[in-house]
């Protein structure tokens, strides 16, 4: 009696295995997700470059604006269609890891840009004299 | 002291709290790995874009952006690691389906893409050092070089990588283990993707702005 259950659940476990080889971690993307990321990327690569090619708008600061929104948006495309992110993906440990990055990621380059810039701007202005004497 | 461990571990009897056997994490363990190396990884380019933000204005009165970069070249290049990305998601929806023919040919493909987009980006950088416009020509152009040339090394590593996965693969077929393997290497492509987003916005196109 309890043979014939083990058998099958051995089987079914072997079938489950073979079918989801990385368990239940990585979401498989499906040819439709695929494409919406692949158009979205798409559209949101070329509207960029049209921008800054064709000179869409005169001031250069609201197109470095727009051009860095679209990166963004094309990276959280990237991320959830092709990288297949999400809150639930091994056990939230993905997402975590990923929050935690970005944290770091942050304040080294706004810590970096800050810092350097002031470290510039209050730099003792050098004259001619000083730069032709260089160590 | 080792033996004094494993009596410790047997003594715990078998589905007590402590999951000592691992059999709950198939193999869970490699992809979340794999994931924590990417984002150290993306440490890395942080880093260096970093060094980017803070150099990339400092031409020592050589070129800048606006006389060095070439944007049709790069849409094409953009072009290239976008296409490879789709098609090395084919390849994993083929190989889901167990299909290995089919998934080593776009897996193929995928390589030639990835191959294209080092190709034009070494052609790049042979033009700019023929034009005296080398790393060692200003802090802008070293850190330029350093940022961008990280990024194709990695690209050169993945398709490395990836001739590996196919011969790999046409030996031994599509086995769970080489399954992961190939969602290793997914992860990692689509990963190299996502940081030229960020290179052709922040050197590319900004550059040319600023």
């Amino acid at each position: 009696m309890s043979q014939p259950t083990s058998a099958s659940q051995e089987t079914h476990d072997s079938r489950h295995v073979h079918s989801h080889p990385t368990g239940d971690s990585a979401g498989h993307g499906s040819f439709k997700s695929y494409m919406t990321g692949f158009i979205l990327s798409v559209i949101l690569t070329a509207i960029p470059f049209w921008l800054v090619m064709g000179k869409v708008f005169a001031n250069h600061e609201t197109t470095i604006l727009i051009v860095v929104a679209f990166a963004a948006v094309q990276i959280v495309v990237h991320m959830v269609y092709f990288l297949h992110m999400n809150t639930s993906s091994e056990g939230g440990w993905n997402m975590l890891a990923l929050i935690f990055t970005l944290v770091l990621v942050v304040i080294a380059i706004s810590g970096s840009l800050w810092v350097m810039y002031h470290m510039n701007s209050n730099m003792k202005p050098m004259s001619a004299h000083d730069m032709r004497n260089l160590p | 002291m080792s033996s004094s461990a494993s009596n410790a571990m047997s003594n715990t009897e078998p589905g007590g709290f402590y999951d000592l056997s691992g059999s709950h994490h198939p193999e869970n363990g490699t992809m979340l790995g794999f994931w924590l190396y990417l984002m150290s990884d993306c440490l890395v380019f942080a880093v260096l874009f970093a060094m980017y933000g803070v150099l990339g204005g400092s031409y020592a009165a050589g070129p800048g952006p606006k006389e060095l970069f070439d944007l049709p070249v790069v849409a094409v290049n953009t072009s290239m690691l976008l296409l490879s990305s789709i098609t090395y998601g084919f390849a994993m929806l083929e190989m889901a389906r167990n299909r290995k023919p089919v998934t080593l040919i776009w897996l193929a493909i995928t390589g030639l893409f990835g191959a294209a987009f080092v190709g034009l980006e070494l052609n790049e950088f042979v033009h700019l050092i023929h034009e005296g416009a080398g790393p060692q020509r200003s802090a802008f152009l070293s850190s330029f070089f350093t940022l961008v040339g990280t990024h194709g090394l990695h690209v050169s590593f993945g398709i490395v990588w990836l001739i590996t996965l196919m011969v790999q693969v046409s030996r031994s077929g599509l086995t769970p283990v080489m399954q992961r393997r190939l969602n290793c290497l997914s992860l990692f492509w689509h990963f190299l993707d996502v940081v030229w987003i960020g290179v052709f916005t922040f050197v590319y196109l900004v550059g040319v702005l600023r």
